[in-house]
């Protein structure tokens, strides 16, 4: 569904140039939930928004359900790409109602039947229909969250990128919200990408994964590979560590990467 | 050095007008803690942050209590001039965001003896700064005390902002979600410094944070908060044993490695947990 | 925060405006626009602002009622009579009442107002947000436009344009019009900038929206409190530009009554009839604090970053 192959994405020219992915490659099949881990500045979430078109300064393969992408992005296949953002305060319009932001790509896309679409994509989402003319600032974080979700599938996508879609949210909430994630997957057939910091997360996810530093991917592993502790690279193995939680003697062993 | 409890907290109380009536955010909360690490964990909307902020009077709401007293003395009705003789100096607060609380148009070092003045002056500020900057574990204390804030990673900032707000050597450090915004392994190292500095420094640290898995295994009690209360108060190695539904609820949810689950339990909130707990 | 402690229960008109569930998007708006409305009334000042603003607009649309006097028919028999019983300002050295002139000056102020307003405004905001959000050579060309419009000072600006154009309040009005958008262009901008990288943005182009729906449903309506702000603080000198044109003999027509030029024409006695231009230099002076306060008002309650 998703080919990447020889991904370089930088920012900048001469001097100032920052090479934010390097040779980054990965495949991910239909259906497949895929993880991009890493700390601040490992590049992630920058491939997420090259493949999602919001980036056109990257040079390298991608292709999307079998069509090679380019810098100008066609309508149709934009709506088989959507994407669902970290910061559920930041990503819905503070002036635009839910049903103005569910109906808008209705409009764009021209879709019949919007007040169907809109009823049901609120009712999918576990959401009633008594959220539909709320502003976001009447919704909580993991309500909000819902609407995102909502949004991104109101278009019938094939592929859903996932940009830490809970770590602005409370562990309950980010329960629900994954457990509407992984159903969603199931029911809709969809294919994602998720991106976050918390290994957790991933590993309860995604079956495959890629870890990456500054830009690089070091280590492609496996959610076995997580749970067995069957991690090659020192950084990964640091990683793993840190994500069990506090403990002084694990910690002054740390190494600067 | 006394024995005595560092921070008395009885029925603390906070309320918020807002336009469409009383929000009533903490209720009733009450807690001591001596030379100890207490968290403080909820969910957003619990009120752990607000009782953190009352402690420094800093809550923008209206704040009653029994007691709230530090080392015995009251901190209701302090005057601004009695504030400025313990915020900062006796009890210290350390943010979630470094970015927000250091001052961006001072060099670290600056911001140091700025947080020092009246108690270190001069060339012995400037000694102490340093040995601060080292405390925190920084490896170059000389060129970090000359760097801007913005030529600082957000750890680094973390550090250094715990360095300032340990530099009038306070007995009491509130630290709220104080390694939210960094990396999992940046946010290990900078709470070992805590942990080192509550040691050797005998400080009381109020730990106030959503995450009671990692709470679980940094802090030596808990206060689990919901809706403006106490719902339960735990050692946390008896963590395991809690017995509030919502505490069990925030321990089992959250995704675990080695564990992996098709689904995740989700927390049946019941409205019963909303009323007034017996104490 | 959470809503489990809200005690009072109002009443049922408040109920349906602040409801939790809006059940259309009328009433979803209509909440909006009261708990804002809630926001501006606790302001003492800024409610102090919007009375006499009211007051203004009262006068104008029912001069005819207000005023005592034909605001044009001189009396030569009555010339530049202090305050009292028939004439409660006073007459001008033509023998006219001064309080009608005011009241009928005051149509004059307030359509003035209301002209550069809805041409200033929308010239300005759609010139800086798509500088701002188009980026590049655009920006560079419309910005530098902008620029030179600023490098001029106002005041003379307008005086040159209404020398130009020719005495008359359509060119006064297009005069002060053409010197107003700049400011607007620039906050425009500088909004837009900021909205344009938002996720709520990248989430309306991965929908396919174009450029112009995204400049006019997203970007816009996120400039608007600024510039609405803005606007009504600017309209204090709207009227102190109008008058000055007025002063100079290059606004209203004589002897159409306007309240700059009556300032003018009342200099030459102020030392002896003080009133023939201190009363209408006094109700400039009210109106211009009157939108002043509103502006000041507007924003601390449509602050551009709240949720």
């Amino acid at each position: 569904m998703i080919e990447i192959e020889n991904l370089s994405i930088s920012f900048g020219h001469g001097a100032d140039q920052v090479d934010a992915v390097k040779n980054v490659g990965f495949s991910v099949a239909p259906g497949e939930s895929y993880g991009l881990v890493g700390e601040s500045g490992s590049g992630k979430s920058t491939i997420l928004r090259a493949l999602a078109g919001l980036n056109p300064f990257w040079s390298g393969h991608m292709a999307i359900a079998g069509q090679k992408l380019t810098a100008e992005r066609p309508r149709a296949l934009r709506r088989l790409v959507q994407m669902v953002f970290q910061d559920p305060f930041g990503s819905l319009h503070p002036k635009h109602t839910v049903d103005r932001i569910l109906s808008e790509p209705l409009a764009i896309h021209g879709f019949d039947d919007v007040e169907t679409r809109v009823r049901a994509a609120l009712e999918r989402v576990g959401l009633g229909p008594a959220f539909r003319f709320r502003y976001p600032h009447q919704l909580s974080g993991g309500q909000r969250q819902r609407v995102a979700i909502a949004r991104a599938l109101i278009l019938e996508p094939k592929v859903v990128l996932l940009d830490e879609p809970t770590s602005a949210l409370d562990v309950s909430i980010q329960a629900e919200v994954l457990n509407l994630l992984t159903d969603l997957r199931q029911q809709l057939g969809l294919t994602y990408v998720l991106v976050s910091h918390d290994l957790g997360v991933v590993a309860h996810m995604c079956a495959r994964l890629s870890i990456m530093r500054t830009g690089e991917v070091v280590e492609i592993a496996s959610a076995d590979d997580l749970s067995e502790g069957r991690l090659l690279h020192a950084y990964s193995r640091q990683l793993l560590i840190a994500s069990r939680g506090y403990d002084t003697q694990a910690i002054a062993a740390f190494g600067d990467f | 050095m006394d024995k005595g409890p560092i921070l008395e907290v009885e029925k603390l109380n906070i309320r918020f007008n807002t336009p469409v009536g009383v929000v009533h955010a903490v209720r009733d909360v009450s807690f001591t803690m001596g030379r100890e690490k207490l968290a403080i964990v909820g969910e957003s909307g619990s009120g752990k942050s607000q009782t953190g902020r009352a402690i420094l009077g800093l809550t923008p709401g209206k704040v009653t209590a029994q007691k709230l007293a530090f080392h015995g003395q009251t901190l209701l009705d302090l005057t601004p001039q009695q504030w400025r003789e313990i915020r900062g100096k006796r009890i210290a607060m350390v943010m979630q965001d470094p970015k927000y609380s250091l001052n961006p148009v001072m060099t670290i070092g600056d911001q140091l003896l700025e947080a020092a003045r009246g108690i270190k002056e001069g060339a012995a500020a400037r000694q102490h700064a340093l040995g601060m900057l080292a405390a925190v574990r920084i490896r170059d204390p000389e060129r970090v005390y000359r760097a801007w804030p913005h030529e600082l990673s957000g750890g680094m900032g973390q550090r250094a902002m715990i360095a300032m707000m340990l530099m009038a050597e306070p007995e009491l450090l509130i630290a709220d979600e104080p390694t939210s915004a960094l990396d999992v392994t940046v946010r290990l190292q900078v709470l070992a410094i805590l942990d080192d500095l509550v040691k050797t420094r005998h400080m009381g640290l109020i730990f106030i944070s959503h995450d009671l898995n990692l709470v679980r295994t940094f802090c030596d009690r808990v206060l689990v908060m919901y809706a403006g209360q106490v719902l339960e108060r735990l050692t946390a190695s008896e963590l395991e044993q809690a017995k509030h539904p919502y505490t069990r609820g925030l321990l089992v949810c959250p995704p675990e490695i080695d564990h992996r689950r098709a689904r995740l339990p989700v927390l049946q909130r019941d409205p019963s947990w909303m009323e007034p707990v017996q104490p | 925060m959470t809503d489990w402690a809200i005690a009072v229960t109002p009443p049922r008109w408040r109920r349906w405006l602040l409801a939790e569930t809006p059940h259309s998007r009328l009433q979803a708006r209509l909440s909006r626009a009261y708990l804002s409305w809630v926001a501006f009334a606790r302001n003492p000042l800024a409610m102090l602002g919007l009375v006499i603003v009211a007051v203004l607009i009262f006068f104008a649309l029912f001069a005819p009622w207000v005023a005592t006097h034909n605001p044009l028919a001189g009396d030569l028999g009555n010339r530049l009579m202090p305050p009292g019983g028939t004439h409660w300002l006073g007459t001008d050295q033509q023998g006219r009442d001064i309080w009608s002139r005011i009241i009928y000056g005051s149509r004059t102020t307030l359509l003035i107002i209301f002209m550069v307003a809805i041409t200033a405004a929308p010239v300005g905001i759609t010139i800086g947000a798509t500088a701002g959000y188009l980026g590049g050579k655009t920006e560079a060309v419309l910005m530098r436009l902008t620029d030179a419009f600023l490098a001029f000072p106002k005041l003379v600006l307008a005086l040159a344009f209404a020398a130009a154009l020719g005495p008359g309040i359509e060119n006064a009005v297009l005069a002060i019009a053409l010197t107003s958008w700049p400011p607007y262009a620039r906050i425009a901008r500088a909004e837009t900038l900021m909205v344009r990288s938002t996720d709520y943005v990248a989430a309306a182009r991965l929908s396919g929206a174009s450029d112009v729906r995204i400049l006019f449903g997203h970007i816009m309506p996120m400039c608007m409190p600024s510039l609405i702000v803005r606007v009504s603080l600017d309209m204090a000198g709207v009227i102190l530009i109008a008058a000055g044109l007025g002063f100079l003999g290059l606004g209203v027509a004589p002897p159409q009554p306007e309240w700059g030029a009556m300032v003018s024409e009342g200099r030459n006695q102020i030392l002896e009839q003080w009133w023939v231009c201190t009363y209408p230099g006094v109700a400039i002076f009210v109106v211009s604090l009157g939108f002043n306060l509103i502006g000041d008002g507007l924003r601390d309650v449509l602050d551009p970053r709240e949720g």
